[in-house]
């Protein structure tokens, strides 16, 4: 897998990169993930998901965070696919280049 | 080192335990690409379902109807887009699924080939296609892929809302004039067998149903689920006023069930052949949107790439609360 | 959004429903339904949109010119807000679709309440229907009047374009629009004050989402950059009849309940300009948009594309004059 940072995400055929959105649901909660969307950039990305996962007055606050930006802990120890590279982002794998040896992709 | 066989036993215990198969877990091959398909035509019928409803956005006949139907169509376009999220998780990117989609290589559900003739079609619509498509899609919130099953979560929430507000529309216009309640049951007469043909073809017929349970993707079968929407909707009817097209609909003691006549098959695989009235409509629009938003696209990634290239605090957005440097961006007290 | 999502409770609802809101023509089926969620959509949240609300005119305003100046801003968001709707489905991608359903709403919503507002001030401006005809008075007037008595501006009405077109005019409209309702929070009549205040959250947001993309659209691709060129280009003759003051705004300007849209011409300018500068695109060098004998939009007179939108939008509330929705 390619370390990628937020400014060279891979964007295969011209996609805009993969957003996570988390939102405050009321003061005094934890910003919580819900979901995510595809945005050019950090900017329009806070607004897509104002109206995508607000639109029923959900949230008092939201947080974007690119996909490719999020490290992760590997969730299961005899999770073999991303074994070389487990700490990296970790929900959508559209952003990983899998290797070639790894079985069953 | 971890055997293939480990890890099909490993998947196989955690199907059993009904516990939930998460991205990066392993998962066989087939159950990916099922999965992929699955989750796709499902995402691809919001999408697509934007289009029947959304003919009348323009002519709804009341500016409070007009917002319902708008917001209403608008969470379609947010169910899509949950859903291809979820397919994302997958490896299966929203772009790489619609160009499927608009070149007909992936399917959507067959209903929306069916024209909306009259405005009371957005009611009709709401109470049985949204309905059967609720008694399809409960089950799936427990499905065994954790990004589908949140997804069908969301989309349920938002999905009875939208159930409720097509029988609300008709039942108002059960209490309205006589034109209004014969375009009611008009409008029934028309959706009543393509809402029963939404749960696809019966059990027989019907291929992968028996791996797709074992998986934990599928939940009931067709016909199941066909039965209990035919034994829910015969009660909503009658407090509505209206009756399904079927002399045979009848209260079954033995089976403690409604009987009902037998869908028209062949009608059912025509339209999902490609020969329904608006099978070639709805794609062309798809598609129309899709290549005429290129541009923009295009346009919004070139803009994206240049500020990345212009360094972190050289931004130039005029918006408050900017952030510059941090990897996350965030707002405070949304608007509203 | 509390219940639990499994529940298939919504398929036993409806019976409930059916069986106790016969009696009630306030639909209480749907308000059932608000209990749990009370927003579960824009702007549908609500029954009669001035419900509460005490629409007495202030002392020292004609209500007539309170009514006329009511409608001809609720025109401008009924009229913008049909032509965004159209682009529902149709929109570049998922998340543009939902932004411009969420700005067609919200001027929705304005326009509802502010055609209530009008009607409130002057019942004799609502179209007659037969006696026994539920239709609320807000929609008489946005279903029941012909595009001569419509007195939005007409940048409102102009047929869509593209997606650049989109953002053009909606920046201009939100520019404009923000800095009147700004001064409008202020207005002697509590009812106004309290729209123009809902407003200028609603368009604060409107004016920066275009301007983002109207930023992103100049400085992205050559293509977008000469669309975008090409659609301010189009919309500009129509920029300066919006400060053009109408008698009837001159009255309710002079009376503190409206604003002179001239007194916020150099503003929205200003912010406009910004926005152009930002983006290395010049403001466009078109004359205006002449009238007809010198009426345009807030004397009814407006383009060929009004009628045909309209005879779109009420083609089935004019056909059921005694329907109920």
């Amino acid at each position: 897998m390619t370390d990628t940072t937020s400014a060279n995400t891979p964007r295969a055929r011209g996609e805009w990169p993969l957003y996570e959105v988390f939102v405050r649901g009321k003061r005094g909660l934890n910003h919580v993930h819900v979901g995510s969307l595809h945005a050019p950039d950090d900017q329009l990305a806070l607004r897509h998901a104002r109206d995508v996962y607000t639109r029923r007055n959900e949230g008092v606050s939201i947080w974007v965070v690119r996909s490719s930006d999020i490290t992760a802990s590997s969730p299961d120890e005899k999770d073999p696919m991303f074994a070389p590279s487990g700490d990296k982002v970790y929900r959508h794998p559209t952003f990983y280049d899998i290797p070639d040896d790894v079985p069953h992709m | 080192m971890t055997t293939e066989a480990q890890l099909e036993a490993q998947f196989a215990d955690t199907i059993e335990a009904k516990d939930r198969i998460e991205p990066r877990d392993w998962m066989p091959e087939a159950y990916r690409k099922t999965l992929i398909r699955q989750v796709a035509q499902h995402a691809h019928s919001e999408i697509i379902g934007m289009q029947p409803e959304g003919n009348w956005i323009t002519r709804a006949p009341s500016l409070r109807r007009k917002a319902i139907l708008l917001a209403k169509v608008q969470d379609e376009a947010g169910h899509g887009l949950y859903l291809y999220s979820a397919a994302e998780t997958l490896g299966a990117s929203r772009n790489e699924l619609t160009e499927k989609l608009i070149a007909g290589k992936q399917k959507y559900s067959s209903i929306f080939n069916y024209p909306t003739l009259s405005y009371t079609d957005v009611g009709t619509i709401g109470w049985l296609v949204d309905g059967a498509a609720i008694c399809n899609q409960v089950p799936l919130c427990r499905t065994s892929f954790g990004p589908y099953g949140r997804a069908m979560i969301r989309v349920c929430k938002e999905e009875s809302f939208h159930q409720r507000q097509g029988y609300e529309l008709l039942m108002t216009m059960m209490r309205g004039t006589d034109e209004q309640r014969e375009m009611v049951q008009e409008s029934v007469n028309r959706f009543w067998w393509p809402a029963l043909m939404m749960f696809g073809p019966p059990d027989d017929d019907s291929p992968n149903t028996a791996q797709s349970m074992e998986w934990g993707i599928k939940t009931h079968t067709n016909d199941e689920l066909r039965q209990k929407f035919v034994d829910m909707s015969i009660p909503q009817a009658e407090a509505l006023g209206v009756t399904f097209p079927d002399e045979n609909l009848k209260w079954n003691e033995e089976r403690g069930h409604y009987d009902f006549s037998t869908p028209d098959w062949d009608e059912f695989w025509s339209v999902v052949k490609g020969n329904g009235p608006c099978n070639d409509q709805r794609i062309a629009h798809r598609k129309r949107a899709w290549d005429e938003g290129a541009w923009v696209r295009e346009a919004a990634l070139a803009f994206a790439e240049q500020s990345a290239e212009a360094a972190a605090p050289a931004q130039t957005g005029s918006a408050p609360g900017q952030t510059g440097s941090s990897p996350a961006t965030t707002t405070e007290e949304t608007a509203k | 959004m509390t219940n639990e999502p499994n529940a298939p409770k919504v398929h036993v609802e409806h019976d409930e429903a059916g069986t106790t809101v016969d009696h009630d023509s306030h639909e209480s089926a749907y308000s059932g339904l608000l209990v749990n969620d009370a927003h579960w959509a824009f702007g549908t949240d609500f029954e009669d949109p001035l419900a509460g609300v005490d629409t007495t005119v202030p002392e020292g305003v004609d209500p007539a010119a309170l009514a006329a100046y009511c409608l001809m801003l609720g025109d401008d968001a009924l009229v913008f807000s049909q032509r965004i709707s159209e682009w529902c489905s149709n929109a570049p991608d998922l998340e543009e679709d939902i932004a411009l359903a969420n700005i067609s709403l919200d001027l929705l919503g304005q326009a509802r309440l502010l055609l209530a507002r009008a009607a409130a001030a002057d019942p004799s401006l609502v179209p007659e229907l037969p006696a026994s005809s539920p239709v609320p008075d807000e929609d008489r007037l946005a279903y029941f009047r012909d595009d001569m008595a419509f007195r939005n501006v007409r940048l409102a009405e102009v047929p869509n374009g593209d997606f650049a077109e989109a953002v053009a005019k909606i920046l201009i409209y939100s520019t404009w629009r923000l800095a009147i309702f700004e001064r409008l929070t202020d207005s002697r009549d509590s009812v106004l004050a309290a729209i123009a205040a809902k407003g200028v959250k609603e368009m604060s947001y409107h004016r920066d989402f275009s301007a983002r993309w109207v930023l992103t659209l100049a400085r992205g691709t050559e293509e977008s950059r000469a669309r975008l060129l090409t659609a301010l280009s189009g919309l500009w003759p129509l920029w300066a009849e919006l400060f053009e003051t109408h008698p009837t705004e001159a009255v309710v300007a002079a009376a503190g309940i409206g604003v002179d849209p001239a007194a916020v011409e150099d503003e929205a300018g200003v912010i406009l300009d910004q926005v152009f500068a930002a983006a290395g695109i010049d403001r466009p060098d078109r004359g205006a948009l002449a009238g007809v004998r010198g009426k345009k939009g807030r004397d009814g007179l407006h383009t060929e594309a009004l009628s045909r939108m309209l005879a779109e939008m009420q083609v089935v509330a004019r056909a059921h004059p005694e329907g109920q929705w």
